[in-house]
């Protein structure tokens, strides 16, 4: 599978120089390039590799339907290697150099944050995958993935819920960086607001990679021993979860007793950890590979072709993946070029099936309408889904919640136009609020 | 939740009541029916009917139910009991407890529970199995009990605690009746009393949860009484929590040793600043993986001693791979600190990406065997076993290196060399020789590290570097050269890091043991324990 990947990033770099070579006689535009900024080596390796492949499946799948606007796509594929400097420089020269049409990438904020300016200097588009911090919304970027309001508070207001367990104290564990920290910022607001008191709630960081969680989950413990009902809420990132959970096991605390819900624990995470003893731990994610639905099913298959292996789990960042690359095609095929500025507009109100069984849209935000669902975890490494939203959840920008957002709001249509516009000041802030 | 309880009581108890009457007449079929049908809250009640029911199938069912291992077979809507059997699931019939043949996943229909539910199933069981004949299962059902105080199962605990023979059930079991009476709001209150000062007794986290509760709800001679158990309970864990922080600071500290210990001899010993030590502890890990997936492809029942079978492959894929690193690299680069650290450190990045080309990027499953899994109780003392054998196993391997440096000719060459290499040269030692194997040495026993490091901590190509700057740190704090130092300074820091982390939060932590350290190195540049004499210079 491995080899498979580097035979076939071997071939695109080599179609790359084949395509450089035969544009001074071809005529140049034979093909639109897309661009894939994913680090394929550091630490976020373990988590983009994944989303390369699945935008690669993506335009293997689009050529095999004969295109885009009859010319075939072409994939170029960077190597940020998990440096945040080296984002921005990747994103210049995908976008001055290979003259991408779109590109697809990111995965921490702070990648994003850097590449930001570049995308608003080369009038470039992105679209970002991942669920993040919000607070944020820019002409140039799309954001799949979801806003804490798709994510955290629904997950907070299941487990305030009878289902839920009628939770009444709250740990907030995060890793120490930008996510966490804003997510946990909305989320203790929100509590407050719904009348836990603040001696309820536990805020606690840590640093990336943070392995040693001996004395942490003994606090969670003695937290939760205080006789009310007690979850933990964790936006602990990447590699410091499976010592986390391993020690949440060795301590013996059960689902049942003290449950934590995780926004950045899905499928890929727990490939690497013995789940027998996370059973009935949560999640909230707007995609799960257990969804039972025939669009899911078909991606499954086509991903699991893709990679040759048949065990290859699917996970939330690449249904985002998939449903920004589909909306970027739609909007394409509307306005019937490439050029920034008419798919930008083109893309707002652009609706796409998700792998879920609905139809997102992209909103004047540029954010896009998702379900959430919330799924425990099984033994097998999968989740049951065990709550739903009704219906689909619009993404906001801006939180209501805290007090410097609740007056923003993001509209890129006409007349507003604006990523941050004041609505008691009635005017937009622009890039004086960053 | 507490306002709630008396109403939810005395729902149960009409429940329960209602529930008498039918459950004669009807049969664990239609109890079971309703359990593997409708929508969670109609499962709820389905449980406790069931319950009720005191049908000798009810508790396996309950179980099977919480496991998630009760099906409903599709093509004839038979409820079905499966566990796993290679492939497939070997199916019991729920209700008769008669095998019914086998079937995969996909025919089957899981029956599905969530948190809430397996808090009722524990509950339930936990009444139904009071008068099992197996000790060890009614000390489990007392405990269940305790945990849920679930008020309805009052009866049925004061039946089986008039015919307990076994102390330490009788114990638990009344326990769990005091933590029950004290929680349920209008039981008498010379049984609160009675109950408080059973619950002062046992003094653990849990009983401080249910006397502080009950003080909040009552008020009188038991708020009071309550109150003042509380408060000794509090004393008493404060106490032990202070033992519980040195013992999590020895076990931080004994990792911080394994990882250290290698780089003890390569940076401390020979002077070579080997930023790709943490990549050593890397292999050392992906061996242990590796001898895993055999195992379990080929030997399953050799699972339990697979990391004995890791530890010498580990200790010799590393070891080779330094040898041949220090014959091909580090050899013409001694006396060259700065450039054997950027070699060192691009040979670090090369070893990471070769591993994420051959495994992969993702993390892989080492599993832990089960005498590594779980955990015991000393006192209020938390003790996990993976923690203590990983203090054991940082010991031995200090204490053999001890042993293989003092006492072996080997050892004997090594300290000649490191201390005087012209004049080990002229009495005949082949320093060359002793250079590759001490750096051999080194590397191995960062596979050993590697081995234990792969039960806490993920096995990604990732791994090494979150330790290479905490070993350095041990080292130097310790003092360059001295093993004995390298021993107490890992256990320093690792109890002093773990006194921080509850005042200051794990980041300030580090960052507070990061600038002790640069301090202390102001003072007393060479360590802890400065190796004295010409060898030094």
């Amino acid at each position: 599978m491995k080899l498979g990947s580097i035979v076939r990033t071997g071939l695109v770099a080599a179609g790359l120089l084949a395509g450089a070579a035969s544009s001074a006689f071809a005529q140049a535009g034979d093909t639109i390039k897309v661009g894939i900024l994913h680090s394929l080596s550091g630490t976020m390796a373990i988590s983009e590799t994944t989303l390369k492949d699945v935008v690669l499946m993506m335009i293997e799948e689009q050529n095999k339907k004969g295109g885009l606007l009859g010319k075939k796509l072409e994939a170029v594929v960077v190597d940020p290697a998990s440096n945040w400097p080296l984002f921005a420089e990747k994103a210049r020269e995908l976008l001055q150099k290979d003259k991408v049409a779109v590109v697809f990438g990111c995965w921490t904020s702070v990648s994003r944050k850097s590449v930001l300016p570049v995308f608003e200097e080369l009038n470039g588009i992105l679209f970002y995958p991942v669920q993040y911090e919000g607070q944020e919304s820019q002409r140039n970027v799309f954001y799949t993935g979801a806003a804490p309001n798709q994510q955290a508070i629904p997950a907070v207001d299941y487990l305030m819920s009878k289902d839920g367990g009628d939770v009444k104290r709250w740990v907030l564990a995060g890793t120490d960086y930008v996510y966490p920290r804003t997510t946990n910022k909305i989320l203790e607001a929100y509590l407050l607001q719904k009348g836990v008191p603040k001696e309820d709630i536990m805020i606690n960081y840590t640093p990336f990679g943070h392995s040693d969680w001996q004395s942490i989950v003994a606090d969670i413990k003695k937290f939760g021993s205080a006789g009310k009902k007690t979850a933990v809420v964790s936006t602990i990132n990447g590699d410091a979860n499976v010592p986390f959970y391993k020690e949440l096991g060795n301590q013996g605390i059960k689902a049942k007793d003290i449950p934590v819900v995780a926004f950045s624990v899905g499928e890929e995470e727990l490939a690497g950890v013995d789940t027998k003893p996370l059973v009935g731990h949560l999640a909230a994610w707007n995609y799960f590979q257990s969804v039972k639905d025939p669009a899911n099913e078909a991606f499954i298959k086509t991903w699991q072709a893709f990679t040759k292996n048949a065990k290859r789990v699917s996970n939330d960042p690449m249904e985002a993946s998939v449903i920004g690359f589909n909306m970027w095609v739609e909007a394409v095929k509307k306005v019937g070029t490439t050029d920034p500025d008419k798919v930008i507009d083109a893309l707002i109100g652009i609706k796409v099936p998700n792998l879920t069984g609905g139809i997102s849209e992209m909103l004047p935000n540029h954010h896009i309408t998702k379900p959430v669902l919330i799924g425990e975890i099984e033994a097998n490494g999968q989740f049951d889904v065990v709550w739903k939203t009704p219906g689909l959840v619009p993404g906001a920008a801006w939180s209501p919640i805290l007090d410097d957002s609740k007056n923003l709001k993001a509209d890129w249509t006409k007349p507003v136009n604006c990523g941050n516009f004041d609505t008691v000041a009635n005017k937009c802030i622009g890039k004086a609020a960053k | 939740m507490l306002r709630l309880r008396p109403l939810s009581v005395l729902l149960s108890v009409l429940v329960s009541l209602a529930l008498a009457g039918t459950a004669l007449a009807a049969d664990l079929t239609a109890l079971v029916g309703n359990l593997t049908s409708g929508g969670l809250s109609e499962r709820e009640r389905a449980i406790n009917a069931l319950a009720a029911s005191g049908e000798e199938r009810a508790a396996p069912i309950l179980e099977a139910l919480a496991a998630g291992q009760l099906y409903v077979r599709i093509s004839d809507k038979l409820a079905v009991i499966g566990k796993a059997d290679g492939n497939k699931l070997a199916l019991t019939e729920a209700i008769s407890g008669k095998p019914a043949g086998s079937a995969v996943e996909a025919d089957l229909e899981r029956v599905r529970v969530n948190n809430r539910l397996r808090g009722t199933i524990e509950a339930a069981v936990g009444s139904l199995t009071l008068m099992s004949p197996n000790s060890s299962v009614r000390r489990s059902a007392a405990d269940a009990l305790f945990k849920r105080r679930d008020a309805t199962a009052l009866p049925a605990l004061d039946q089986a605690l008039a015919a307990e023979k076994d102390p330490r059930v009788r114990r638990a079991m009344s326990e769990a009746r005091a933590a029950i009476v004290l929680t349920t709001a209008d039981s008498p209150p010379a049984q609160k009393l009675a109950a408080i000062t059973l619950l002062r007794d046992r003094g653990d986290r849990d009983s401080l949860g249910i006397l502080n509760t009950a003080a909040a709800a009552s008020d009188g001679e038991v708020k009071t009484a309550a109150a003042a158990a509380a408060g000794a309970i509090e004393q008493t864990l404060a106490a032990w929590q202070m033992a519980q922080n040195v013992w999590y600071g020895i076990s931080l500290g004994s990792v911080l040793l394994l990882a250290a210990i290698g780089l003890a001899i390569t940076f401390g010993t020979m002077g070579v600043i080997n930023m790709a030590h943490g990549e050593m502890v890397m292999l050392g890990a992906y061996t242990t993986f590796v001898v895993q997936e055999v195992i379990r492809t080929s030997a399953p029942h050799l699972f339990d001693v697979s990391l004995a079978i890791a530890l010498p492959l580990a200790f010799v894929v590393s070891g080779a791979i330094g040898i041949l690193i220090e014959r091909t690299i580090i050899r013409f680069l001694y006396g060259r600190p700065l450039d054997t650290l950027l070699a060192t450190w691009g040979l670090s990045l090369v070893l990471q990406q070769a591993v994420r080309s051959i495994f992969g990027s993702s993390n892989r499953e080492v599993g832990a065997p089960s005498w590594m899994s779980g955990a015991f109780q000393l006192g209020q003392l938390n003790i996990t076993y993976g923690r203590l054998w990983i203090v054991v196993f940082a010991l031995i391997v200090f204490a053999s290196l001890i042993l293989l440096l003092r006492k072996t000719p080997l050892g004997l060459y090594m300290r000649a060399v490191t201390q005087n290499r012209p004049m080990a040269a002229a009495v005949g030692i082949r320093t060359p020789r002793v250079d590759a194997l001490t750096f051999g040495l080194g590397s191995g026993i960062a596979g050993l590290a590697g081995v234990a490091l792969s039960q806490i901590d993920n096995v990604s190509p990732n791994l090494g570097q979150g330790y290479i700057i905490d070993s350095f740190m041990v080292v130097v704090f310790g003092g360059v050269g001295n093993l004995f130092g390298t021993l107490i300074a890992a256990l320093t820091l690792g109890v002093v890091n773990k006194f921080l982390e509850p005042f200051a939060g794990a980041v300030l932590g580090k960052i507070l043991v990061l600038v002790f350290i640069i301090l202390f190195i102001q003072r007393r540049p060479r360590g802890l324990f400065a190796l004295k004499g010409r060898s030094v210079e």
